[in-house]
């Protein structure tokens, strides 16, 4: 893939990453501009805000995780890893206004709430922890820090998964038992943790059978 | 600022009823335009639809039993924002789905512990006690909530006629479940007939609204229609919709969501701030169709209906019997 044909759908990407953000800030301005009109964030602005957050922010992180298994499909896909700094750092985003909100309209920035969902809350304590891990990696993203910490590095970023596992339990917890919607999410990001071992197979069976040919 | 609506104003004479209007001169336009090619089964559907939408307006008295100085949610918010699964469990599922389910005829069954099993038409329902409306607070157990100008009549006026036999101390209600009128019904893992229960003396309570229309107007079917079931010092899901079936027991009926985590939804589900949900508080709530800023509002005990409700439970751990 050409340099430029890059940038270019580098250009796209953020389009496609920021457009959630974006149309939920023009909703919220406009509800509070005017608050007799009515609401462009629907019936249940918090719910609006908070699943219009918490929804991008757990799709990026998945599609950043797919890079890796896709890339390996051929060796003409090289070129998709140059995308998966930005994605996880739109994922992480997307996560900080989704902390952003249940602070402020769920949580009413009160210190006893807090602590109390925090300790007793099982899908905020999931959905906390992998905001606590997806930061470490965002600020761990320069190139700089890759060059600091070497191998390192790699062992670090790989919690991704862990975060984005966390992310899913979050989804599963808060919503009623029999509610099967996580589901897609779940198949989704099984596929792409079992590609890796997958792979793996794949790549033994042919050297034993390259083996077997000499 | 709460802005309040001047209290002599029917409520029927502020419904938005643009959202109607459009789609019925579009199903009118289809139906001029002579679409006999979509074939029987699709007519049937659009048929349908067209009478779904054809609300009629209900004769209501109003109801000394109504909350005092709320705004009320409104007509779109209410009839778009349901929790209706037997139809999706997208809370905008209801309104897109439930055109399929057919409300004429209906019938109600009664059955269990009564002198007399019988099987009431809903025409029969509609007349038997004049309607009243009664405008009250509405808590969904997931942390919402609204204020709906409800046309019903108590449950107990039903009740009476119904002549159930002294042993009998608790009402079951059945929803309607049809696969072919609820295409949606397995999208989630929840076992329908939908099913919810009061004790006797709760089911008497004159709070307790055997419900019909709402504001003003017979329900839309993604609010419950024909018939359905408002408890207002409850979470919302006591509330059965489209009620088929009332069956008077000796024993606690099973209900639904009792079923599916009994940990999280007791029987009683009585409103209550200091009762948390085991995944999350109750203290407060979302009020729909608010400000962004505004929506958040302290929960009250029993959701403000104490004063009138609260001996029901006298000595009752409402930590146990949540």
């Amino acid at each position: 893939m050409p340099n430029r044909a890059v940038v270019f759908l580098k250009v796209l990407v953020h389009l496609a990453c920021l457009a959630p953000f974006l149309i939920l800030a023009w909703k919220t301005y406009h509800d509070l501009a005017h608050p007799g009109a009515v609401a462009l964030l629907g019936p249940d602005p918090t719910a609006a805000l908070s699943h219009g957050t918490g929804f991008p922010a757990l799709r990026i992180l998945i599609i950043s995780l797919a890079i890796t298994p896709v890339r390996r499909l051929s060796k003409s896909l090289g070129w998709l890893v140059r995308f998966r700094r930005m994605l996880g750092l739109y994922a992480f985003f997307y996560a900080c206004i989704h902390l952003l909100v249940y602070l402020k309209l769920y949580a009413n920035l009160d210190w006893p709430t807090l602590v109390d969902d925090l300790s007793k809350r099982r899908y905020i304590i999931a959905g906390f922890s992998a905001w606590l891990i997806l930061l470490p990696l965002a600020l761990t993203s320069t190139k700089w820090s890759i060059r600091k910490l070497g191998k390192r590095w790699q062992a670090l970023h790989r919690l991704v998964y862990v975060a984005a596992v966390l992310g899913i339990i979050h989804y599963w917890w808060i919503v009623k038992t029999g509610v099967l919607d996580p589901l897609k999410f779940t198949v989704v990001l099984a596929i792409i943790l079992l590609a890796r071992p997958a792979w793996l197979l794949i790549d033994a069976r042919r050297r034993q059978r390259r083996m077997a040919q000499v | 600022m709460l802005i309040h609506r001047a209290t002599d104003l029917p409520s029927s004479e502020i419904t938005p009823k643009a959202d109607y209007l459009n789609r019925r001169t579009f199903l009118t336009g289809m139906a001029a335009t002579g679409v006999a090619a979509l074939g029987a089964d699709r007519m049937g559907h659009w048929a349908n639809a067209e009478s779904a939408l054809a609300a009629e307006k209900l004769q209501t008295v109003k109801s000394p039993l109504s909350v005092k100085g709320e705004i009320l949610t409104s007509y779109q918010d209410i009839t778009h924002y349901n929790n209706f699964y037997e139809f999706g469990t997208d809370k905008g599922d209801p309104a897109r789905n439930a055109s399929a389910m057919h409300t004429r005829p209906w019938t109600v069954q009664v059955t269990g512990l009564v002198k007399k099993k019988k099987t009431v038409d809903i025409d029969t329902l509609l007349k038997l006690k004049p309607m009243e409306e009664r405008i009250y607070r509405f808590r969904c157990v997931e942390g919402w909530s609204m204020v709906i100008p409800w046309a019903g009549y108590s449950l107990s006026e039903f009740i009476k006629q119904c002549d159930p036999l002294p042993r009998a101390k608790y009402v079951q209600f059945l929803s309607l479940a049809d696969q072919k009128q609820m295409p949606q019904i397995n999208q989630s893992g929840i076992q329908f007939p939908y099913s919810e229960g009061l004790r006797m003396d709760e089911a008497m309570h004159p709070l307790t609204l055997l419900t019909f229309g709402l504001y003003g107007e017979t329900l839309p079917n993604q609010d419950g229609a024909p018939v359905r079931l408002i408890v207002p010092w409850k979470y919302g899901f006591k509330s059965a919709k489209s009620i088929v079936k009332i069956n008077f027991t000796d024993k606690e009926p099973p209900t639904t969501w009792n079923r599916m985590a009994s940990n999280e939804y007791g029987f009683y589900s009585n409103v209550n701030p200091n009762v948390d949900h085991p995944r999350w508080s109750q203290k407060t709530e979302r009020r729909i169709g608010a400000p962004l800023f505004k929506q958040r509002q302290p929960t009250l005990i029993f959701n403000g209906y104490g004063d009138q409700v609260a001996s029901l439970y006298n000595g009752m751990d409402l930590k146990k019997y949540f």
